[in-house]
């Protein structure tokens, strides 16, 4: 597929591919998203903001460049904010692909780290060169100012021109703790959230640190995604029960809402409110207990995210569905097209 | 064009999102909420920074001052300090950042920092364009770009049941033909009126817009106005500090009943008083 290479959230021309629950495969305009929505259903994103999470700087010891991404943080909480776990490059910035960065230089316990306004220190490795655990100095307060200051979202090489946090924030964000933006949620805005309620569709969120997409560093990519800290609200939680109740589906804006719900999920899906850390991987074999259909970017076999549509999919139409993402050109990646996948359900077809 | 008069405060029934109110505790419909003010070092802002400190909220401020950001934040533990200009395009992003990331979300947003235009007040024909232009950045742009920023942390906590509100602090100048007050009224009529629209569109989504005169205060912007004016004819910003943060509790869910008698006690704009 082609890369989508300007950072535009909803530009006129997206495209959805629609899988419905007998396999049928249909094209749509992305605009026409809520139209495949029925009254009753419950759409669920993660209203997690996008912090500012690359950070420029130096390594204390050799004035080497590197370029720092958070990647994970223990908790959602706003103060727990001194203590992450982060990716490191060596010179250079996102023009570079990540497979071709240079890498830092080794990294020590006990390293400093000079990044604009902040200082950190390099508390340990974490089983793999360029992967560490960082301790910010200063209050809470003053990492929130020194991100909001120096950070910038992390991009990609796809992306040609430096990207702002209007570019990643999606219309609903709220707080910041996304280390890459939820990107299924560009798709909505106010008019399509105000549309869903006019169909009788509800809208709710979670929370949801959606993590880093690429390291570059196929020992690292084996490793994602990471641990990832959510929250499922109240209100969400008792929506799913009413969706449930009345036979509406759960729709899940990106791969992050299911690896959420899909977690806080007993054995008999019922979703209670709840803050975790969603520590599972989603595949072929998972068995989706909340979840009916996800609304998703697209993606190319191999990655995480394509292993989580694995869930709601047979291979093969999976395979009849890629094959039709490229053939009709639609476009991948953050600012790309969507697909709506509902969960398989032959039996009813 | 006239505004009717019956519009111009909000209708606080928009706000039925349900939910059992804020913060969760008997202690007050302020305590654990999440409240940003902009302007927040000095004259209301200050006020209301630390009017609603004392109501059991958590306050974030922002002002322009690294500075007196600082002082502000020393004196007022607990309260966090942004340092930010509401009028600079490039700021509000970081701004937005730092009041959703700190306070971990956003209940209550009170955008009350202003900018009065030429110094001293001048006739609309005799204002530098730039000095229009500021007023405009700072008092119609800049909430415009803040309130879009955090409107999804807004509409997050209506969703959650702890209510949302947008106070947009605006002047019975915005009403009333005031000779040499064009550049600062016309902005705060684009505020009203910006709010009246935000209000209808977001009625559904629970997030409710207050726009509201607080009356002629004892600050250093009426200060800058009219130097002269006798400040025991002025309202005390406490005061009027006080009875704002009445109408945003007014605003919220589990106190909507109490809304109209409330919103009959902010100074409705009329007659000159300037």
């Amino acid at each position: 597929m082609i890369a989508a290479n300007r950072p535009a959230q909803r530009p006129p021309g997206a495209k959805l591919l629609v899988v419905d629950a007998c396999r049928r495969i249909n094209h749509a305009s992305r605009s026409s998203f809520v139209e495949h929505l029925r009254a009753g259903d419950l759409v669920v994103a993660n209203d997690a903001a996008t912090l500012p999470a690359s950070l420029a700087g130096a390594h204390g010891a050799t004035g080497a460049s590197v370029e720092v991404r958070l990647a994970g943080r223990p908790s959602l909480r706003p103060e727990d904010v001194r203590r992450f776990s982060a990716v490191v490059f060596g010179a250079g910035d996102f023009r570079t692909r990540t497979e071709d960065r240079p890498a830092p230089p080794a990294l020590s316990a006990g390293d400093r780290l000079v990044l604009g306004p902040l200082r950190a220190t390099v508390e340990r490795v974490l089983g793999h060169a360029r992967l560490v655990s960082l301790l910010f100095d200063g209050s809470p307060d003053e990492v929130w100012a020194g991100l909001a200051r120096h950070g910038r979202p992390i991009q990609y090489a796809h992306v040609g021109a430096p990207l702002a946090l209007w570019d990643v924030w999606t219309r609903f964000a709220g707080p910041p703790v996304a280390f890459e933006p939820p990107s299924a949620g560009f798709a909505l805005d106010w008019r399509a959230l105000a549309s869903m309620r006019g169909r009788g569709v509800e809208f709710e969120t979670i929370t949801h640190a959606a993590g880093i997409s690429s390291t570059g560093d196929e020992g690292l990519d084996r490793l994602l995604p990471f641990d990832e800290p959510y929250s499922v609200p109240r209100a969400t939680a008792d929506a799913i029960v009413r969706a449930k109740a009345r036979g509406g589906r759960v729709v899940a804006v990106g791969t992050t809402v299911v690896r959420a719900l899909e977690h806080a999920a007993s054995e008999e899906g019922t979703v209670r409110a709840c803050e975790g850390v969603a520590t599972q991987r989603i595949g072929p074999s998972s068995r989706l207990r909340v979840v009916d259909a996800i609304l998703s970017g697209t993606h190319e076999a191999g990655t995480s995210h394509y292993e989580l549509l694995r869930a709601f999919l047979d291979d093969a139409t999976l395979t009849r569905a890629t094959l039709e993402l490229d053939s009709r050109g639609y476009m991948t990646h953050e600012f790309g097209d969507s697909v709506l996948i509902e969960r398989a359900a032959p039996g009813a077809c | 064009m006239n505004i009717p008069s019956d519009k111009i405060l909000p209708d606080f029934s928009a706000d039925e999102s349900g939910g059992t109110g804020a913060g969760g505790s008997g202690t007050g419909p302020f305590y654990g909420l999440r409240v940003a003010v902009t302007g927040g070092t000095s004259g209301l802002g200050l006020a209301l920074v630390r009017e609603l400190l004392s109501r059991g909220a958590r306050v974030a401020f922002v002002a322009r001052t690294a500075e007196r950001v600082r002082r502000v934040a020393e004196e007022n533990p607990g309260a966090h300090g942004i340092v930010g200009d509401v009028s600079a395009k490039d700021d509000i992003y970081p701004v937005a950042l730092q009041v959703a990331g700190e306070l971990g979300g956003l209940d209550v947003l009170v955008n009350n920092a202003s900018d009065l235009g030429p110094v001293p007040l001048a006739m609309l024909s005799d204002t530098e364009c730039e000095d229009l232009e500021r007023a405009f950045a700072t008092n119609v742009l800049g909430p415009f770009r803040l309130t879009k920023a955090l409107m999804g942390a807004l509409a997050s906590s209506a969703r959650e049941g702890r209510g949302a509100v947008v106070l947009n602090v605006v002047s019975d100048a915005a009403f009333n033909a005031y000779p040499t007050w064009g550049a600062y009224g016309a902005s705060k009529a684009a505020l009203h009126q910006m709010s009246r629209v935000w209000g209808e569109e977001h009625a559904d989504d629970g997030v409710c817009f207050l726009s509201l005169d607080p009356g002629d205060m004892d600050t250093p912007m009426h200060a800058a106005a009219i130097p002269d004016a006798d400040p025991s004819t002025l309202k005390r910003p406490e005061d009027a500090a006080r009875e704002l943060a009445d109408a945003i509790a007014g605003a919220l869910p589990r106190h909507a009943a109490h809304a109209a008698s409330v919103q009959e006690s902010i100074k409705e704009p009329e007659g000159a008083v300037l």
